[in-house]
């Protein structure tokens, strides 16, 4: 059964896309992370304009993050006052990273920069936790990661603004978590994702905040960041297709149910492997199409559009 | 709704063809060429997964019958990819100023058999006697690159024929064809030209306007996309959010 998607301007099958959606939620429930690094480059290998691609991924990367945040809101596991803060420094940065996106499609770029955006920190992020969670699979001390704390500590302290955040029971400037909202929300904007893949590690390893909140707190802020994207990215570029956006989400609230379930048998280290596998193919296969000689040197322009 | 009342109008024959067509000869009592479409007006809906329609018509006399469907005009732009560090990355491009959107020519027989190139050349009948402005930037590769490629890329994405399609002639007098227009097709005002062509002149002419629009659910959502987008993005949110908040709500168990 094909649906005519009107922003995209194309018609898809609608069990594909419900199939798509099941698949990429069924990741995200079985490993708590909020798939948008899968869904958009699968979407633009459909064939969906990368800019529909990214601006209508941003308004279901909301709708999961909702759902995500409400079971670790009712634990107490979100540090408000944190999640506003990187919520400042999204806010700021997914500004920046709508405009630079529209400049990058106006030059052609676009394209370019989102795969190397990807390969750049699939790569990177995929690889720490493939590293990580073979050692930990193998090896019971994970005295690795207090070591990283330790490191960083001595130069924090002496930033200024330190405020105190009850909720994580931490010390730190304001200016570590306004910089790292900003960063990740520039990536957010442009890549198509909430960035949790990145803001977890980083609240972990640079901020220092206790496992137990980070999770709910990435979510929390990635509502507000990816909402402001969505908001930008329909008024700035008119790249968000509800049509797809609402299929996307039918198919992915069952497949994230179905994949929480998942979870609760598999072993924590056996699961970050693989979800390692995953983000470190996707970078592979992203890293081959930037160097392997294309099927056409030319390319029908974005932007024509009206 | 008035773009589309006044595109019907359009598509109802409120125009005179030749209007839009110069070098028609003067109407004569027997006319050597009518043709109509079996609808003025595809409608792009939220199940449209392309369509076909039938052109129609009769000829007077000898001839060969040629339809030239024809997209409305946009400017495209074609980008050249290059090797550099490495990777390849979008190095040249080309602006097409006159590019039809759509095209496609159906035919009695091959048309370079029909009629000089001249003549082709003039009413722009097939791909390789498109009008095509090329204005190149890159000075690496030359226009005739960019204009293969943008007929390539076109071809690849199903909006410029391959090949002739046939037209069935019906005992010197009745004709017909089928002209299909992929899911993708653009939007906006065709014109279907169908050509008496005898002696590799062109006898008689007739255009008629196809009206390809968005209409229903799909027209809507894409109007208010545009024209309101501010409501239009709080829209998709809280619709994004509400469906979130809801899933969690009914899987809590």
């Amino acid at each position: 059964m094909q649906i005519y998607l009107p922003i995209a301007e194309m018609s898809v099958n609608v069990f594909l896309i419900l199939g798509l959606g099941s698949g990429v939620g069924f990741m995200s429930g079985l490993f708590g992370v909020g798939g948008g690094f899968l869904m958009t480059p699968l979407l633009i290998f459909l064939g969906i304009p990368p800019a529909v691609s990214v601006g209508t991924e941003a308004a279901q990367i909301v709708a999961s993050s909702v759902s995500g945040v409400l079971a670790h809101w009712r634990r107490g596991n979100v540090d408000i006052k944190m999640g506003l803060i990187l919520t400042v420094g999204g806010f700021i940065g997914s500004f920046g990273g709508v405009e630079l996106f529209k400049w990058l499609r106006q030059a052609g770029q676009i394209d370019l920069v989102i795969a190397l955006c990807y390969v750049v920190f699939l790569g990177i992020v995929g690889g720490l936790m493939f590293i990580e969670s073979v050692q930990s699979l193998f090896k019971k001390p994970k005295s690795e990661a207090e070591m990283k704390a330790a490191k960083v500590a001595g130069w924090k302290e002496k930033l200024p603004f330190q405020v105190h955040f009850a909720r994580s029971d931490l010390h730190c400037s304001v200016i570590l978590p306004l910089a790292l909202g900003l960063l990740v929300g520039v990536l957010a904007a442009i890549m198509g994702v909430g960035g949790g893949f990145i803001m977890v590690p980083a609240m972990i390893y640079i901020l220092g905040m206790p496992t137990t909140v980070v999770v709910g707190t990435s979510l929390f802020q990635i509502i507000f960041v990816t909402a402001n994207s969505t908001f930008l990215h329909a008024t700035r570029n008119h790249t968000v297709d509800v049509v797809l956006a609402l299929l996307l989400l039918l198919g992915g609230v069952i497949g994230a149910q179905i994949g929480a379930k998942m979870s609760v048998r598999l072993k924590g280290e056996q699961l970050r492997v693989l979800l390692a596998v995953i983000v470190l193919g996707v970078c592979i296969k992203l890293g081959i199409d930037l160097v392997s000689v294309p099927g056409d040197l030319f390319t029908l322009g974005a932007g024509g559009k009206h | 709704m008035k773009r589309l009342i006044l595109s019907l109008a359009l598509a109802l024959g409120l125009v005179p063809p030749a209007l839009m067509f110069g070098r028609v000869p003067p109407a004569m009592a027997a006319e050597p060429l009518v043709a109509d479409l079996s609808k003025h007006l595809v409608a792009i809906t939220t199940g449209f997964a392309g369509t076909d329609v039938l052109l129609f018509g009769a000829v007077e006399g000898d001839g060969e019958v040629v339809v030239v469907v024809r997209g409305p005009n946009r400017e495209e732009m074609v980008r050249r990819k290059d090797k550099q560090a490495g990777i390849w990355i979008n190095s040249g491009a080309a602006h097409i100023r006159n590019a039809p959107s759509f095209y496609a020519v159906a035919s009695t027989k091959p048309i370079d058999k029909l009629a000089p190139t001249p003549v082709l050349e003039r009413h722009q009948i097939g791909l390789d006697h498109l009008d095509l402005e090329i204005d190149s930037t890159d000075a690496a590769a030359d226009p005739g690159q960019y204009r293969d490629a943008v007929i390539r890329l076109k071809q690849k994405k199903g909006l410029y024929g391959t090949e002739t399609l046939p037209v069935s002639l019906l005992s010197h007098r009745l004709f017909r064809t089928d002209l299909h227009f992929p899911a993708n097709v653009p939007v906006g005002t065709y014109l279907v030209e169908v050509y008496l062509i005898h002696d590799g002149e062109v006898v008689s002419a007739q255009t008629t306007p196809l009206i390809i629009s968005k209409i229903g659910i799909g027209a809507d959502v894409y109007d208010f996309a545009n024209q309101q987008a501010v409501a239009y993005g709080i829209l998709a949110i809280v619709l994004a959010a509400s469906a979130g908040w809801l899933a969690a709500i009914a899987f809590k168990k």
